[in-house]
């Protein structure tokens, strides 16, 4: 009973996550200005992230663990440079 | 590593209970992100994902795979860490940005 529960849950889970992704991919298509757009991928990624971390919970493997860190990582870096981009219009001085 | 059908029955509920409320804040952050009206209030919205959701979904991993492995694993902690430190700098960086454009 309890494993149908969590297994139920972690689907629940996952289409949240994907409706949030969904969210933040419109802000990104819509979004007025450049500062919106890329506040819509930095939460794009985190959400990605979560559903990766998700489909580790849910498969048993810790593989997806590190495919989550990675995406942190790419997404502090990624967000960092466009945020130096809108502020001096280029990201190497 | 244990089979999962051999974990107890109270870890299941806590694991489904975790990750199914950091999934249910991060969808009403990024909702937020979608509904706000001006960008220096959405600023705001898609942080409740990025602290209280990784936090929870990331609890519930950190409990199921100790209970699977019926050892501490703890390198979820590693995320969290990351994401705690990274998200205000980030977010920092663009606001400013932010308003040097608009003035």
């Amino acid at each position: 009973m309890s494993a149908l529960i969590l297994q139920w849950s972690m689907v629940v889970a996952q289409v949240f996550l994907v409706l949030a992704m969904g969210c933040a991919t419109w802000r990104m298509l819509r979004g007025p200005r450049a500062q919106d757009r890329v506040l819509a991928l930095d939460a794009f990624y985190v959400n990605g992230m979560l559903l990766m971390l998700t489909f580790g919970i849910r498969t048993g493997t810790t593989l997806y663990f590190d495919v989550a860190l990675l995406i942190a990582l790419l997404g502090f870096v990624g967000t960092a440079a466009f945020a130096k981009f809108l502020m001096r219009g280029e990201v190497i001085e | 590593m244990m089979p999962p059908s051999a974990v107890p029955d109270w870890v299941m509920l806590l694991t489904a209970a975790l990750v199914l409320f950091g999934a249910s804040i991060t969808l009403i952050g990024s909702l937020g992100l979608l509904r706000l009206r001006d960008f220096y209030s959405r600023v705001h919205a898609p942080t409740l994902g990025t602290t209280l959701g990784t936090a929870a979904i990331l609890a519930g991993s950190i409990v199921w795979f100790s209970a699977a492995q019926t050892r501490p694993v703890i390198h979820e902690v590693l995320i969290l860490v990351f994401m705690v430190v990274t998200t205000p700098v980030t977010l920092l960086l663009l606001v400013r940005a932010a308003f040097f454009r608009d003035r």
